[in-house]
């Protein structure tokens, strides 16, 4: 099915950031139409929704060149859900930053980087074609380059530099590995490579380039590969690292399973199982440093690190019920992660340290934030009726299923050690002695407490309403098990 | 030809990986460039080093050239020198405002 809706994401953002360069100092203007772009990503989403559900996956070849040729863009159910919860975290935290971010960063073009950086990881999750993907990533580090130095505070500078450096040896190896791909398959569309790799079969060379894909997916998702990750999550302002712990991360963890459903998907106990050993050895590193720092940021990066773990345990397992698992917890980390980091954001603000040690009994005076963060920790950890919980079963039964008992335990533990390094916050940072009046505080909550109950009212209805998203999360599990429905989308009854 | 190609680009991303490898901010960058000229000189190898005509329909050769590596290298070369270029004027601010271009001294949590 041609449908021109599949555009809309990409090009909404870069058009809304084009118009806002021109009208440099017209901050209003700039919220809104930031705000109003993101709103008209999330509509056109919805609508498209609808329409893959009544009729499957939707393509569009742009330029109206043939599949195999030209560039396609792919929307099916798993892509297009990731795209609306984009916008719809991306729009909270944008409300966010109009009272945080400060009028510096706005005036040096916050809004239409942050645009910018939509419309690639937008792409990412739409494309069908595997140097665009490529090409998508790029789009979006580019900008993330400029929103993680942006204000230029020295720790900004230093961890900038260490996120461009391993970002751009990433990109090497992305091209090498497509390189090495061309050169046996001689295509780059993504569904024609899984016919053709499932033609020549997952040798050695090819199962080679399968792995060198996953070290480029992992250095984005932050998988395994993490090291640069806890630094350069915790140097830009809440607002930034809120949108980057919820999407950037999540780009690099639909790759990986984009990647490892329709292509490589012929030798799951070599590069499945893999997938899941990192995976359990990321949430163990995870666990450990949560549970070690006591610092709010540090602590918050490593629970980013846990949620990717977890995410790529219930891929690894590679049966429908772990599957589910995956799309679910997905979803509810990509709005867990952004409310989390906006609330540690907001604590920061008002006592002006990050250290656990320096700040006590915050409840007294701001009660909502407390009792939100509370929310927000046992819906991290996982607990009914909240949204991590229905994720969690899933991905506990697949991996069970699959036989990866230890995948599953080592799941289990570390939510405990979530919950564990959760609570510490909570307990250090709002029970206790005030130590402070509402005078000596460094910032006010004004204009910060309505997007971070947004999310957290998010995380109940997505808790409790799991029930009424399971068709289209079982649309989207079916398109990842069967990569013939994918396939046969794009080709749309051409033979190749 | 392909041989003569694989020894090139091995030697590009030694060299890269060698200047990655040192302190200063500088020989980063350009090991960073180094390796993406080796980058794409694989792109290019790995289509196959084929010889004929441009593909061009008008044309009435027998061989033509693979044309989608070129414009993949094209598309990369953009991508690599706006990164690069952002890369060196913010290594430039980040010695100015830090007062050194030694990434030994980048990695401490001091000033946080």
């Amino acid at each position: 099915m041609m449908n021109n809706l599949i555009i809309l994401p990409i090009i909404i953002p870069i058009i809304a950031g084009m118009l806002m360069v021109i009208g440099r100092n017209m901050l209003i203007f700039h919220r809104l139409l930031s705000l109003v772009a993101n709103i008209s990503v999330g509509l056109v989403s919805v609508l498209l929704i609808e329409q893959i559900r009544v009729d499957e996956i939707q393509v569009l070849n742009l330029g109206g060149w043939q599949a195999p040729f030209g560039i396609t863009l792919v929307a099916d159910m798993f892509a297009v859900m990731l795209v609306l919860v984009t916008a719809i975290v991306t729009s909270c935290c944008l409300c966010y930053a109009f009272s945080s971010i400060g009028i510096e960063r706005e005036r040096h073009y916050f809004y239409p980087l942050v645009l910018f950086m939509i419309a690639g990881v937008n792409g990412a999750f739409l494309t069908g074609d595997i140097f665009n993907l490529f090409v998508c990533f790029e789009v979006m580090l580019v900008a993330s380059y400029v929103l993680i130095s942006l204000g230029g505070t020295r720790i900004q500078l230093r961890e900038s530099i260490k996120y461009i450096l391993i970002n751009m040896i990433s990109s090497f190896f992305f091209l090498a590995a497509i390189a090495f791909l061309y050169g046996m398959t001689g295509t780059l569309n993504m569904a024609h490579l899984s016919i053709l790799v499932a033609e020549i079969g997952e040798g050695g060379l090819m199962t080679a380039v399968a792995f060198l894909f996953l070290i480029v997916f992992s250095l984005k998702a932050g998988l395994l590969l993490f090291y640069w990750l806890p630094g350069s999550y915790s140097a830009p302002p809440p607002a930034i690292a809120a949108i980057f712990a919820a999407l950037l991360t999540k780009v690099g963890v639909y790759a990986i399973i984009r990647v490892f459903s329709l292509i490589f998907y012929h030798e799951p106990s070599v590069t499945h199982q893999f997938i899941g050993i990192l995976a359990a050895i990321t949430m163990v590193l995870g666990a450990m440093g949560a549970i070690a720092y006591g610092d709010i940021k540090r602590i918050l990066t490593y629970n980013v690190l846990i949620g990717i773990g977890f995410i790529l345990a219930g891929f690894a397992s590679f049966s429908p019920a772990g599957m589910s698992g995956t799309v679910y917890y997905l979803i509810h980390d990509m709005i867990t992660k952004a409310l989390l980091f906006l609330l540690g954001g907001t604590i920061i603000y008002l006592t002006g340290t990050g250290k656990l040690k320096e700040m006590s009994g915050l409840i007294r005076l701001h009660p909502q934030l407390g009792w939100m963060f509370f929310i927000a920790a046992l819906s991290l950890a996982g607990l009914p009726p909240l949204s991590g919980f229905i994720g969690k079963i899933f991905i506990t039964r697949g991996t069970f299923h699959a036989g990866y008992f230890w995948l599953g335990g080592i799941g289990l533990l570390s939510s405990l050690m979530v919950l564990y390094s959760m609570l510490k916050i909570f307990m250090n940072v709002f029970w206790g002695y005030t130590n402070f009046t509402e005078e000596t505080e460094k910032g006010t909550t004004k204009g910060l407490l309505l997007p971070i109950g947004m999310l957290t009212a998010l995380t109940f209805t997505l808790g409790l309403g799991a029930e009424g998203i399971h068709e289209y999360v079982d649309m989207a599990v079916m398109g990842l098990m069967d990569p013939s429905l994918y396939i046969d989308a794009v080709r749309g009854g051409n033979p190749w | 030809m392909e041989t003569c190609m694989s020894i090139v680009i091995g030697i590009l991303f030694a060299i890269g990986t060698y200047l990655i490898l040192s302190k200063t901010l500088l020989r980063i960058i350009l090991g960073t460039s180094i390796i993406g000229h080796g980058v794409n000189l694989l792109l290019l190898t790995m289509g196959g080093l084929k010889k004929g005509g441009p593909p061009l329909l008008s044309l009435n050769t027998l061989t033509f050239t693979d044309p989608l590596p070129q414009a993949l290298i094209l598309t990369a070369i953009v991508i690599n020198f706006a990164t690069t270029a952002l890369f060196l004027v913010l290594s430039y601010r980040a010695y100015k405002v830090l007062g050194t271009d030694d990434v030994e001294q980048l990695r401490g949590y001091n000033d946080e």
